[in-house]
């Protein structure tokens, strides 16, 4: 049987993948899966935690994430469009009016 | 003993499928694709949760990510015609070979997965999980209208907010 260290360390390999993807990609919608990426992630360690702890806990907290995940994804790409609809980019480089 | 093994390789299985698209999620230069792989790796954290004995978390996994996220995000990337990713100097260079910051992000990251693992193994092996499952479905939703019910009605509202400020966003300005 797998342990929780197990899922543990395949949570923070997911974490660390979104990670990158924020830092290395140059495009906001593959930034916002990145995002994606890493909730989920977490989403693995409350499961994995709340089964060890043997509560239902963890999924409830999982199914919090979620609504979170739903409105941030919602509200980010209408963003994006809105962005979009100014530069015809969605390249982040592109939109610093707010830089010093 | 068969069972065992037979959970410990699916855990590999599910694990590396999830792993393997997540890092192909950020090396396409097509977002679609992006979208797609991300609905894999979805799929396959949704069977780690069966194995973890969370069928509800299993279920939302499949029916509100892959299903209503993933399927918003398809949307937009279709609706804005933009597909690739803007290499206006070098399209032959891939987006994850690119020099600079971006190195810099790849070797953080490297980092944060060694320290991780290296934190997680130092610590005391909490060992194979014990005890029942308390997870029904039915559990969770008795905890979620008693205990939590305060949050849940909460989140209530923050859809509604999400909801309200996606329109006003994303409406056309009228000058």
């Amino acid at each position: 049987m797998p342990s929780l260290s197990h899922y543990l360390v395949l949570s923070a390999i997911l974490f660390s993948i979104g990670t990158a993807g924020v830092f290395v990609r140059r495009n906001l919608i593959t930034i916002l899966l990145s995002i994606e990426i890493m909730l989920n992630a977490v989403n693995l360690s409350f499961v994995a935690f709340g089964r060890a702890l043997g509560t239902a806990d963890g999924q409830i907290i999982v199914f919090f994430v979620m609504t979170v995940a739903a409105a941030e994804a919602a509200v980010g790409l209408a963003i994006v469009i809105g962005l979009f609809r100014h530069r015809e980019s969605l390249n982040p480089d592109m939109f610093t009016s707010l830089k010093w | 003993m068969v069972a065992f093994a037979l959970v410990m390789i699916s855990f590999y299985l599910l694990g590396s499928v999830a792993v393997i698209a997540s890092i192909l999620v950020i090396a396409q230069r097509n977002p679609i694709y992006s979208v797609l792989l991300l609905i894999a790796s979805f799929g396959a954290l949704s069977g780690l949760y069966v194995l973890l004995d969370a069928p509800f978390a299993a279920a939302i996994q499949i029916i509100v990510y892959a299903g209503a996220i993933m399927v918003l995000f398809l949307f937009v990337v279709m609706l804005l015609n933009a597909p690739h990713e803007d290499t206006e100097h070098d399209l032959r260079v891939h987006p994850l070979m690119r020099v600079g910051p971006m190195g810099f992000g790849v070797v953080l990251s490297l980092v944060l997965v060694a320290e991780l693992v290296v934190a997680l193994s130092a610590g005391r092996e909490p060992g194979s999980f014990s005890g029942g499952s308390t997870s029904s479905v039915a559990a969770i939703g008795r905890a979620l209208f008693t205990e939590y019910q305060f949050a849940f009605e909460v989140t209530s509202i923050l859809i509604l907010v999400a909801m309200v400020g996606a329109v006003v966003l994303a409406k056309k300005e009228s000058r």
